[in-house]
């Protein structure tokens, strides 16, 4: 299982290191504090809106993972600032990530 | 440590030509040699080239092109802070006593592959610089109560300065109602907002203390240089409507110069989107928090050409790995007062802030005569 692979089949999943325990983000093989091998966590994870903008219908939105990491993803509704979010949708499309939140 | 000055430059005009990327960085080469002709070619001993273009070994390609064999020949790419800190490199070369005399070349084509950072998977769909520009531009809208209307002024003052520039893309004036009206990218950005990517190349010559006087009899020193990585992606930015790794960087160069923000006579920002330059200035120390916008509305009512004389990126064009030597060129150019019918009034110390990737990475350099 690899986070990718996890991602093409629209599941998110974040990387741990399995030594010191830190979310390590982006997903990497190795920790980047102790170098130590990553392990993915499975769960359903909260995001926080803290900036956002449209271009056309959609809204594309800074997102605060778990109070942790950030990730940019799109809202199909008007978001507010500190919205909690989840993410209803992600994969990979020709190379590139893609997340939904709702 | 050697000191290390600014000795020639030379350029192309910025356009949306289709040329190979070696003409490019060749035609502004031989512009400065032309233009200088105390400096024997021979003589340099390190050839770095800066581009995001992905063709090969094109330093040592420029080196066959002009006739020379020298000592050190290499690319150096950073994104749109290649030029400076392809300039970074040749002075510690130079001051480490490794090279007397440095041709630092910069170029890049309409369509530069380093537009977009692929790595950058945290930006999801969103990896073109539009978004980083939106996020930052409604964060500071949002943190400081700035309007659309308060940021256009920094297209209007650019685009205006870029008239006095005959190598600027631009060759046109607009009003606040011309850049509001101009087509709506997203909710909080408008076409006019934009520097346009664009085909241009910059050269410069560094060379050591001993070497300078034979070469020109008015060379610019660089005093102070300043660089700071927060990350490479956008997502670790701390702020998205301030600039630290500019703050950082610029403290740094201030600090080796020995000089304070009120010294600086003449600066050029990077102004890859309106926001940039408020940000950009507040980050620098010339304004406070927030208040970026009311500088650049004083400046251009006075016509006042100490930010961005040349017309930054918005009035110039974005050649990303030309952008930083250009910028470079302008300083020296208004320090030596040759800057004609753009010069700011008698300068001594001028600022070049170069950055990368929604400011993740900056480069600062402080300029004296």
């Amino acid at each position: 299982m690899s986070f990718e692979s996890e991602m093409s089949k629209g599941s998110f999943v974040i990387p741990q290191c399995s030594t010191c325990q830190k979310w390590v983000w982006p997903p990497t093989d190795y920790c980047n504090a102790c170098f130590g091998k990553i392990s993915l966590k499975k769960g359903d994870f909260q995001g926080r809106v803290i900036e956002f903008s449209r271009q056309n219908d959609d809204y594309f939105c800074m997102v605060e993972i778990e109070n942790s990491f950030r990730i940019m993803a799109k809202m199909s509704d008007k978001p507010k600032i500190d919205q909690i979010v989840k993410i209803s949708k992600c994969g990979i499309e020709d190379g590139n990530y893609y997340f939904e939140i709702n | 440590m050697k000191r290390v000055a600014i000795a020639a430059y030379g350029i192309t005009p910025f356009s949306k030509d289709d040329k190979k990327i070696e003409s490019i960085l060749f035609e502004s080469t031989k512009n400065l040699l032309e233009n200088n002709p105390k400096i024997e070619k021979n003589e340099i001993d390190t050839v770095l080239v800066s581009t995001n273009n992905n063709s090969k070994y094109l330093s040592p390609i420029l080196s066959e092109s002009i006739g020379i064999q020298p000592k050190i020949a290499h690319s150096i790419e950073n994104l749109c802070n290649s030029g400076t800190n392809s300039i970074v490199s040749a002075y510690s070369y130079i001051a480490a006593g490794l090279a007397d005399i440095v041709l630092v070349s910069g170029a890049e084509r309409y369509d530069s592959p380093g537009q977009i950072l692929e790595w950058d998977n945290s930006r999801g769909e969103f990896k073109h610089p539009i978004f980083w520009a939106s996020i930052f531009t409604s964060s500071y809208k949002r943190k400081f109560g700035i309007s659309d209307e308060e940021l256009a002024m920094v297209s209007v003052k650019n685009h205006s300065q870029a008239q006095n520039n005959p190598n600027a893309i631009s060759k046109k004036t607009y009003s606040v109602e011309d850049v509001m009206n101009s087509k709506k990218i997203t909710d909080d950005l408008k076409l006019l907002d934009c520097s346009q990517s664009c085909t241009g190349g910059a050269s410069i010559i560094l060379a050591s203390e001993n070497i300078i006087k034979k070469i020109t009899d008015q060379p610019i020193w660089i005093s102070g240089v300043g660089q700071k990585t927060i990350s490479a992606g956008f997502t670790k930015n701390n702020s998205f409507n301030s600039m630290e790794s500019t703050k950082i960087a610029s403290q740094t160069a201030l600090h080796m110069a020995h000089k304070e923000i009120h010294d600086i006579d003449v600066a050029e920002v990077h102004d890859a989107f309106s926001v940039c330059e408020p940000m950009a200035i507040e980050a620098i120390g010339m304004a406070n928090h927030g208040e970026g916008t009311k500088m650049v509305k004083e400046l251009y009512e006075t016509k006042n050409l100490m930010i961005n004389p040349r017309g930054g990126l918005i009035g110039c064009g974005h050649p990303l790995g030309a952008t930083g030597i250009a910028q470079t060129i302008e300083i020296t150019q208004q320090l030596q007062s040759r800057a004609r019918n753009r010069q700011v009034e008698n300068p001594n110390t001028g600022l070049v802030h170069n950055m990368s990737a929604a400011a993740t990475s900056s480069t600062i350099l402080v300029l004296e005569k």
